[in-house]
């Protein structure tokens, strides 16, 4: 009997609108709508493009209440990808990324401060080659709404810059190839 | 005498065994020097492009000398070996070249394993043909290590078993192979 009382007043609770939660979405890695890419100086002679082929993730979003906002990734090390498959092995071993012992590199967003206009800085904490550093990613949402197909789509991309050494990656590429610029075009779809 | 009689190695057989020892012994001590360099080195980009370029002829020599090999009397075993050492021996030259043909094929496999040739010092490319399995290059590269070292293993006891002919049982196993 005290069960159902509960679950009136938890079904009641739910339909007051002023209690809505924020929206969960699910990054659309299942359809590929979402893009961990990075790059890095070659010599400090051009730009050198890769990027994390598998990766999932969530987040909240609200823009009515931008502090309840979080996002969480869970980046695939091993499946690295820079279109050559000799340096990839290399970017593999543990000369940089060590996959075999972190085969994991995990993000977690944990203040999200808009600045209006569809810009936005996200604080959060990387854990990459089993180095746990702060982040901030400068964040512009690129659009929202429904998609064609019944579901609600927001996308944000992201820019951030690591440092190699912060992550205890410390093989030398050379001076200009200190830093990496990371590229992060996500797309998600709000869950019901 | 260029081609083999039942009792001698002729000089094609001679000549194609001390490339092969050579270029093999070459090729391990290239392949683990390289691996280890810095990337501004000098040899960063040439010590691969070499490694590879000489494992491409590598694997076409062996293939020639393999042919050779079959379309040539084979030199009877010396009469003072026992039926244990002329089947041992066997085994050896027969692992030998399966080792050579497979560590070579593995690293062909890791340098095309996304679908680019490789280029034999600029003068052909060969094309791959096996790509794009999923971390084909780790894999590939997992087992062209082991392979390569236990060729170099199986050379080191062949070398030793020419040793002991030569020095202890003083035949002419080795010398045969050194063209006396």
């Amino acid at each position: 009997m005290r069960t159902l009382t509960h679950a009136i007043a938890f079904a009641a609770a739910l339909s007051l609108p002023t209690l809505a939660p924020a929206a969960d979405y699910v990054i659309d890695t299942a359809k590929t709508h979402a893009f961990i890419q990075f790059r890095i100086q070659h010599l400090g002679y051009s730009w050198l493009y890769g990027r994390f082929n598998k990766f999932e993730g969530t987040f909240s979003y609200d823009e009515k209440n931008p502090a309840a906002n979080k996002v969480e990734v869970s980046i695939d090390t091993a499946s690295v990808d820079t279109n050559h498959a000799e340096r990839d092995k290399h970017l593999r071993s543990d000369d940089f990324l060590d996959v075999e012992k972190f085969p994991q590199a995990h993000f977690v967003g944990t203040k999200f401060e808009d600045k209006g206009d569809g810009k936005a800085v996200l604080s959060g904490a990387l854990t990459l080659h089993g180095v746990t550093k702060p982040v901030v990613i400068a964040v512009e949402r690129i659009g929202q709404g429904d998609d064609p197909w019944g579901g609600y789509r927001t996308g944000f991309f992201g820019t951030t810059t690591l440092k190699l050494a912060d992550f205890n990656i410390t093989r030398d590429l050379g001076p200009a190839a200190q830093e990496l610029e990371l590229m992060l075009s996500v797309e998600g779809i709000r869950q019901q | 005498m260029l081609k083999n009689t039942t009792s001698e190695y002729g000089l094609v057989a001679i000549v194609l065994h001390w490339l092969v020892a050579l270029v093999v012994v070459g090729l391990f001590a290239l392949g683990l020097w390289m691996t280890e360099l810095e990337y501004y080195d000098a040899w960063y980009e040439r010590g691969p492009d070499l490694h590879k370029s000489i494992g491409i002829l590598l694997f076409v020599t062996v293939a020639l000398r393999l042919a050779w090999r079959w379309s040539n009397p084979m030199p009877r075993p010396e009469p003072t070996h026992a039926a244990w050492e002329r089947r041992l021996a066997r085994i050896a030259h027969a692992g030998l070249y399966i080792l050579l043909f497979t560590t070579i094929l593995a690293g062909y496999l890791i340098s095309t394993a996304d679908g680019h040739p490789i280029q034999v010092f600029g003068l052909f490319a060969v094309p791959a043909t096996l790509s794009g399995f999923d971390n084909q290059e780790d894999i590939a590269g997992e087992i062209h290590e082991v392979l390569a070292f236990a060729l170099i293993g199986l050379a080191v006891l062949h070398t030793l078993a020419a040793l002991k002919h030569h020095f202890i049982d003083r035949d002419r196993t080795l010398t045969r192979m050194l063209g006396r």
